[in-house]
Formats: C-alpha cells, sequence, structure tokens
C-alpha cells in the first residue's frame, strides 16, 4: 500500500512539474485538447463499462437525461438529480 | 472583491461541493468495499487519505478480493492513476508557482479537481475551484470511507440511488465548455470512440491513455479550420492569475 500510495503521488507530481513543462514546451497546443480526450473518454468509461465489458443499462439512460439538462443549461446540481433520478427510478421498475 | 465576483464565486463553490459529496458517498461504498475485502480499517483511512485515487482504490481492492497479489494490485491501481500525471500539464497553469504549494496541490490532481478547474473562465477561478473542489472531495472521501469501513454492509448499494449515473453526469456537465470549438468536437467524438473500442480488449485505465491519440486529429481540425470562438481553460487565450 505504501508502494502504491507513493506510486500514485509521484504520478501527480510529474505531471505538474517535470511533464507538465516539456509537454507544456514541446507540445504547447496540444495541451488545451487534453482535457477533452480525457474527459470524453472518461465519460464514455463510466457510462458503458462494467467488469470490462461494454454494457447499456439504466445508468446510461440516466447520463443521457443529464446530458439534456446539460445542453438545457441547467445547475450542476440538477443535472446530477436528474441522471440520478432517472436511473434509480428505471432500476426500480426494471 | 466585487459583487459580481462573489456571486460567481458562491456559485462556483456550489458546484464544487455537489462534486465534493457525491463523492463522500462513493467513499462510503469503498469503505463497505474494502471492509468486505478484508482490509482492516486504519488501512482504509490511510489508503483513503494517502492515495487519494478513487478509481485506482477500487482497483487495487478488488485484486486482493479476488486474491490476486498485492503486486498485480498495485499494478492496475498504477495504471488507472496514470492518467493523474496527464492532467498535471493540464492544470499546471492554475496552480501556485512556489514549490511547496505545488507539491502539496499535486496530491489534489485527480478527475475531479481537473474537470473542476478547466471549467472555469481564468486561471484565478480555476485555481479557487481546484483547491476548493480538492479540500473538500479529500474530507468527504476519507470521512465516506471512514463511515463505509466502520458502518459496514448496513449501507444499501449507491446503484440503488443511481449514483453509479451521477459521475459521467458531472463530466459531461464540466466538458460542455470545451465544446463550442470545432476541434473540441472532432476530439470528444474521436475519443470517445477510442475508449468505447477499447474497453472490451485492453486492462482497466488503458482505454482513457489511448483516448489521447484523439488529439492529433483535433490538431488538424484547428489548424484547418482556425476558429475565433474564444476556448476555455487549458487553451493560450485564458488569462494569467
Amino acid at each position: 500500500m505504501i508502494v502504491l500510495a507513493a506510486g500514485s503521488y509521484a504520478l501527480k507530481v510529474l505531471g505538474v512539474t517535470t511533464l507538465g513543462s516539456v509537454v507544456e514546451r514541446r507540445l504547447g497546443p496540444l495541451v488545451s485538447l487534453l482535457p477533452v480526450v480525457l474527459f470524453s473518454a472518461l465519460i464514455v468509461v463510466m457510462t458503458f463499462e462494467t467488469a470490462g465489458e461494454l454494457v447499456l443499462d439504466a445508468r446510461a439512460v440516466g447520463v443521457g437525461v443529464g446530458a439534456l439538462a446539460v445542453w438545457r443549461k441547467a445547475p450542476l446540481l440538477v443535472v446530477v438529480l436528474a441522471a440520478m433520478s432517472v436511473t434509480a427510478c428505471l432500476r426500480l421498475v426494471t | 472583491m466585487d459583487p459580481a465576483g462573489d456571486d460567481a464565486r458562491r456559485r462556483r463553490r456550489r458546484d464544487c461541493l455537489v462534486v465534493s459529496l457525491a463523492v463522500g458517498v462513493i467513499g462510503v461504498t469503498f469503505g463497505v468495499f474494502a471492509e468486505a475485502a478484508g482490509f482492516d480499517l486504519p488501512r482504509i483511512v490511510v489508503m483513503s487519505a494517502l492515495v487519494f485515487t478513487g478509481a485506482s482504490q477500487f482497483a487495487a481492492v478488488g485484486v486482493i478480493d479476488d486474491g490476486g497479489t498485492g503486486g498485480a494490485a498495485v499494478g492496475s491501481a498504477l495504471l488507472l492513476a496514470t492518467r493523474n500525471a496527464l492532467y498535471g500539464p493540464v492544470v499546471r497553469k492554475s496552480l501556485p508557482d512556489s514549490t511547496l504549494p505545488r507539491l502539496g496541490a499535486a496530491h489534489l490532481v485527480i478527475d475531479e479537481t481537473t474537470a473542476m478547474a478547466v471549467a472555469q473562465p481564468d486561471h484565478r477561478s480555476g485555481w479557487d475551484a481546484f483547491w476548493f473542489t480538492g479540500v473538500t472531495l479529500w474530507i468527504c472521501w476519507n470521512l465516506g470511507s471512514l463511515a463505509g469501513a466502520a458502518l459496514g454492509a448496513v449501507l444499501s448499494t449507491p446503484e440503488t440511488w443511481g449514483l453509479d449515473a451521477a459521475f459521467p453526469a458531472i463530466f459531461v456537465a464540466l466538458l460542455a465548455t470545451h465544446l463550442r470549438t470545432p476541434a473540441g468536437r472532432v476530439a470528444s467524438i474521436i475519443a470517445a470512440a477510442i475508449a468505447l473500442g477499447a474497453v472490451p480488449v485492453t486492462a482497466a485505465g488503458v482505454p482513457i491513455l489511448l483516448a489521447v491519440v484523439a488529439v492529433l486529429p483535433a490538431l488538424y481540425v484547428r489548424h484547418r479550420w482556425p476558429s475565433d470562438r474564444e476556448e476555455p481553460l487549458g487553451g493560450e487565450s485564458g488569462a494569467q492569475p
């Protein structure tokens, strides 16, 4: 566990120090696109992945409704509650 | 501080708290899960405080629970934690310049804090969102882990409440500002496609790292069809603190 704690902290420090400045100097324009790709991938994985498999379930419907709320410019709390309640209700009836 | 700025900060911090509280509930599940896998209370608390990377902690405990070795647990957890190194270049400009505060802030570089920081219009509010989310989230995550470990299976699963849909929805909300430019939209769609394709065939954590390739076609799009729309944080146009 000490190895894990040290390793994960080292990765974070590496990012904000050496790797950060190297990436910025060499690949400046790339950095502004990093959040988009990382978060898009993260969303897809969190929405459709269960134990290494792709699944389409109530969660995906809830996230879809949450995305609709984002598009309608709803506040974050509303987005979260919409996604959660739709998912929970769907699970209740299925 | 002007009233408009105060108001913006209040709204920003309220959003940060929503994220932190949701993470706190996940912390409870982590505590329950780790306790059921045979981890004792001190180990669970120390892990949440020091490792502080939710997905990696779940992975490590899961491997141990399945009878895997300590090495395998650390390996799969660090693979998931590798994306935190990629968040570094993204949030770097919003972090303090001096070494010690920066090394402290590094511990808080995770999915949620990075997303909250880059969703802000400038580096100053980015830093405010970063540290406020980081500190409240760290407290919530640890209190949650502690509660879960102590109360054990008394609590029902978060799936019943649809909490697993809350996180992707939060990141959709934080991603929205980045989709204003054609390059941003291209990057998003291609990254999502790469991750989808990679999930069934690669280890956990790898799909997100592979998706980084999507910046290349997006760079081409930006170069070919430059956009005059203002880019959010992370772009060269971000205001200095």
